[in-house]
């Protein structure tokens, strides 16, 4: 798709002069670093999705909460577009710049301003690393339980602002799960704050709604986040199949026989190959696919949960089961999970990595099409698979330097995306819309439901400058988007029911 | 599948609701949005035409091992947790039921959540997704029955506690877990202090507690897991046995603390670790101390001090016109709710605005401008 901020698709955007806005705010905040030079500009013109890459106009470097207050008063009063951004690891282009907007980089804000080991909380500024939390709560023997892969370099503020996961999910919730407040300031340069130290607050539920909003209400300058006590142990088990499916059909047993494991991942086998080559995990390069279990809790039933898990993975037909001897075998299982996306990375020149979510039970059958997709276009597609919480990760693997070859993965994954639609499933999991996904949203909204987040936007950013473009398409984009794909009124996948 | 868990009473009247909506919004006519009518003490009134969702239920999909179920909000809580108990299963938040004819949209729309929520989470913590009819009367979809959906933005959530103020929720969506393979509850008598201080360390601990409370002189514990650390954890607490019913009827609120007094009843959402509040009256502790009921004769601006002084927050409850049954009779506050701070309550009304220009879903509910 194209990139760049359309106004014909997203929307009228009011014609900023960059000398005009430059002077405004080096003299309404002369003490905040304002870079305006292309060569100071060019460092943050993508995110973690680099395939996209955009200019901006300006990007301000703010160190204390009065300068953002300022900049966003004056943005306001100016019209400017404000698109805010973290440490820059998302992976939905959710932090993409605009060629008419200023970018709000929060990476400044890196103190952890207390740990609370009474009250198991922990209150932070948003650039504070998100493992940084855990490694801050550890000598009081407590941690943080969300952990997206990226968990050494993405920030907190932009792990609430995508509701990040990771692979604790099933069990331990997601971002929106593990944080009691947040500050805010919005784009009118208001200060709120949503939630409260206590497990619930007066009025709507705005913390739950500002969590995963992509930086589209406001601007979150301060985080309190639950800390939870270590678990006593975990173990670890990778189960060996020889067919994916089989693999599939086992995770669905483990849950039925009333067990919600601490983690449990899916890998298929070009998967499991480049994990193995890139960390040496010691995963068998046989398999077809490979389960990871992780079993967390009280050392005695964590003994009997391996026991139970260990009879159902026999009886789904694991033709290998290993449990992790020590702490050490049981980090090497999770380096090469963890690092399955640089591991495929080595494999090809450039990958693109989806994130669709569907019910567990309809893992068989969306394979599949993933796999007749790949043989389709003649891409090479990985697949990991977040098992226990249905969320799976394609990576499609092709090679930016081959004329077409982008686009191809684009519309590649644009399938995959309806295939999770059309299953009853989510384009997006954990990694966001951003603007990557932007026309997907078209396919699993209607609408009437577009506009109902239009008049939530509107509630708090009547102008729409935060992060225009992203996470919320107009009707115009789905109109458009819609008018594509019905293309001689051929729907795409015939034999897929419609919802 | 869904159909094993159809009832003779499962009826879908959405699109009758959505036309009752439609023309009340035309006609600028308040709508009081009721399903069984069982918790009308928590929020103001409203006046306002009934519109009742008691018609429209059943469990519309439900998959055990996706552990998620789907159900339409006039649905009874009492018919969808024997539905997922015959299952081995249970809603996390182990939500109040107020009796048979308390519904699932009663619970959406208080987001009351049980004993177990300091643990497992609160009724907005299991919510997926949510079927809305907006004020055209159009049944909208948000969220879905998967685990993990980050797509637009966490309408289903916002649902929760709105108290129907910003549209009508007809169905949700929720996460549901496997019933603890053991359990054992048990009583120790300390002081509240000690209780606390108890409570805090073995908060940092990894302990299967997934209920406390303290009441008459005495810390009660629930202990859920497997069966050896239920075991073991029983043994070194020591104390004496309690009924598991106990949690029943706290969860219900049905002790005697909440039938055998006049006084208003206050619910103090404090953080967990907050001392006793010098407030007069008696004091009922749950969730380890971050849910305490208060049956007092104080003002409300000085309960609500003394909570928003410790990071928390006070609500009253009681039917408003002292019609109601036990606790529920009491004259409540003027204000159930504790104020916002002035730019809060101006993107809540901003909100209500966009999605009910015309003020007709439980209008006053939760605040006399929302």
């Amino acid at each position: 798709m194209n990139i760049l901020y359309d106004e014909h698709l997203d929307g009228p955007i009011a014609p900023q002069n960059k000398a005009d806005v430059l002077a405004d705010l080096s003299q309404a905040i002369p003490d905040m670093t304002l870079l305006h030079r292309e060569e100071d500009l060019r460092p943050f013109e993508c995110d973690g999705l680099s395939a996209y890459q955009v200019l901006p106009m300006l990007v301000a470097l703010p160190d204390s909460l009065d300068q953002v207050e300022t900049l966003m008063r004056r943005c306001h009063a100016m019209g400017v577009p404000v698109v805010t951004r973290g440490a820059g690891t998302g992976l939905s282009g959710g932090a993409l710049p605009l060629e008419q907007g200023v970018l709000l980089v929060m990476s400044r804000f890196q103190r952890i301003l207390a740990v609370d080991p009474e009250a198991r909380i922990a209150q932070v500024q948003p650039g504070v690393r998100n493992l940084a939390i855990s490694e801050a709560a550890a000598p009081h023997g407590l941690y943080y339980a969300p952990d997206p892969s990226s968990q050494i370099a993405c920030s907190i503020g932009g792990n609430v602002a995508e509701n990040a996961g990771g692979v604790h999910c099933l069990k331990y919730g997601l971002t929106v799960h593990n944080v009691l407040k947040v500050e805010v300031i919005t784009i009118e340069g208001e200060r709120m704050t949503l939630g409260a130290e206590s497990f619930d607050a007066p009025g709507f539920d705005l913390l739950a709604l500002f969590t995963g909003s992509e930086g589209m209400l406001g601007v979150i300058t301060e985080i309190t986040v639950k800390l939870l006590p270590k678990p006593e142990t975990a173990k670890v088990l990778m189960a060996s199949f020889d067919d994916v499916e089989k693999a599939g059909r086992a995770v669905g047993e483990i849950i039925a026989a009333g067990i919600i494991p601490g983690g449990l991942e899916m890998m298929d086998k070009l998967a499991i190959r480049a994990a193995e080559d890139f960390v040496k995990a010691g995963y068998p390069v046989g398999a077809e696919a490979i389960l990871l279990c992780e079993l967390d809790g009280v050392e005695a039933d964590v003994a009997d949960d391996c026991e139970t898990v260990r009879r159902v993975l026999e009886a789904a037909g694991a033709t290998d089961i290993q449990q992790a001897r020590d702490d050490a075998e049981r980090a090497r299982f999770w380096a090469g999970r963890k690092n399955a996306f640089p591991a495929v990375g080595r494999m090809s020149p450039d990958y693109y990595c989806m994130d669709g979510t569907i019910p567990r039970r309809e893992l068989p059958s969306v394979l599949k099409g993933i796999a007749r997709l790949s043989e389709e276009s003649g891409l090479r597609v990985a697949n990991v698979f977040h098992a226990g919480d249905g969320n799976m990760h394609p990576l499609i693997l092709f090679d930016a330097n081959q004329p077409g070859e982008l686009e191809l993965a684009e519309e590649v994954g644009g399938k995959i995306l309806e295939l999770c639609v059309a299953a009853g499933g989510s384009i997006t999991g954990e990694h966001g819309v951003g603007r990557e996904k932007i026309n997907q949203m078209c396919a699993q909204f209607q609408p009437d439901e577009i506009s109902a987040f239009h008049a939530v936007k509107a509630a708090f950013d009547e102008q729409r400058l935060l992060n225009p473009g992203k996470n919320i398409p107009t009707l115009q984009r789905c109109a458009e988007f819609g008018a594509m794909h019905v293309h001689n009124n051929e729907l795409p996948h015939p034999e897929l029911p419609r919802f | 599948m869904a159909d094993t868990y159809a009832s003779p009473h499962d009826q879908n009247m959405s699109a009758e609701i959505g036309e009752q909506i439609r023309h009340a919004d035309k006609a600028g006519s308040p709508l009081r949005i009721v399903g069984g009518d069982t918790r009308s003490f928590y929020g103001r009134a409203v006046d306002g035409t009934p519109l009742s969702l008691s018609a429209h239920r059943g469990i519309t999909h439900y998959d055990p091992v996706e552990l998620v179920v789907s159900v339409r909000t006039g649905t009874p809580l009492d018919e969808l947790e024997s539905a997922l108990q015959a299952e081995g299963q249970m809603l996390g938040c182990e939500p109040p039921r107020f009796g048979e004819v308390g519904t699932v949209g009663g619970m959406i729309a208080t987001g009351l959540s049980g004993p177990r929520r300091p643990w497992a989470g609160a009724v907005r913590d299991f919510v997926l997704g949510t079927r809305v009819i907006d004020r055209t009367g159009r049944e909208l979809r948000f969220g879905g029955e998967v685990m993990k959906n980050v797509a637009g933005y966490d309408i289903s959530r916002l649902m929760v506690g709105a108290q129907g103020t910003l549209g009508v929720v007809s169905e949700v969506s929720m996460k549901v877990l496997p019933r603890p393979a053991a359990s054992a509850s048990l009583r120790l008598e300390m002081p509240l202090e000690k209780a606390l201080d108890r409570l805090t360390q073995w908060g940092r601990q990894p302990l299967p507690i997934t209920a406390s409370a303290y009441t008459d002189g005495a810390l009660h514990l629930r202990l859920e897991g497997g069966a050896s650390s239920v075991a073991a954890t029983r043994e070194r607490l020591g104390g004496d046995e309690l009924e598991e019913d106990f949690w029943q009827t706290l969860r219900d609120l049905r002790l005697p603390f909440f039938t055998d007094d006049a006084r208003p009843l206050w619910r103090l959402s404090l953080p967990n670790h907050t001392p006793p509040l010098p407030l007069a009256g008696e004091t009922l502790l749950d969730w380890a101390g971050a849910q305490r009921w208060l049956k007092s004769d104080a003002a409300a601006e000085e309960i609500r001090a003394a909570a928003s002084r410790v990071g928390g927050h006070a609500t009253c409850l009681g039917a408003s016109d002292g019609q109601g049954e036990g606790h529920h009779k009491a004259q409540g506050a003027a204000e159930p709710f504790t104020p916002l701070a002035p730019v809060i309550a101006k993107y809540h009304r901003r909100l209500k605005a966009e999605l009910d220009p015309n003020g007709i879903f439980n209008p006053g509910r939760l605040y006399g401008d929302v």
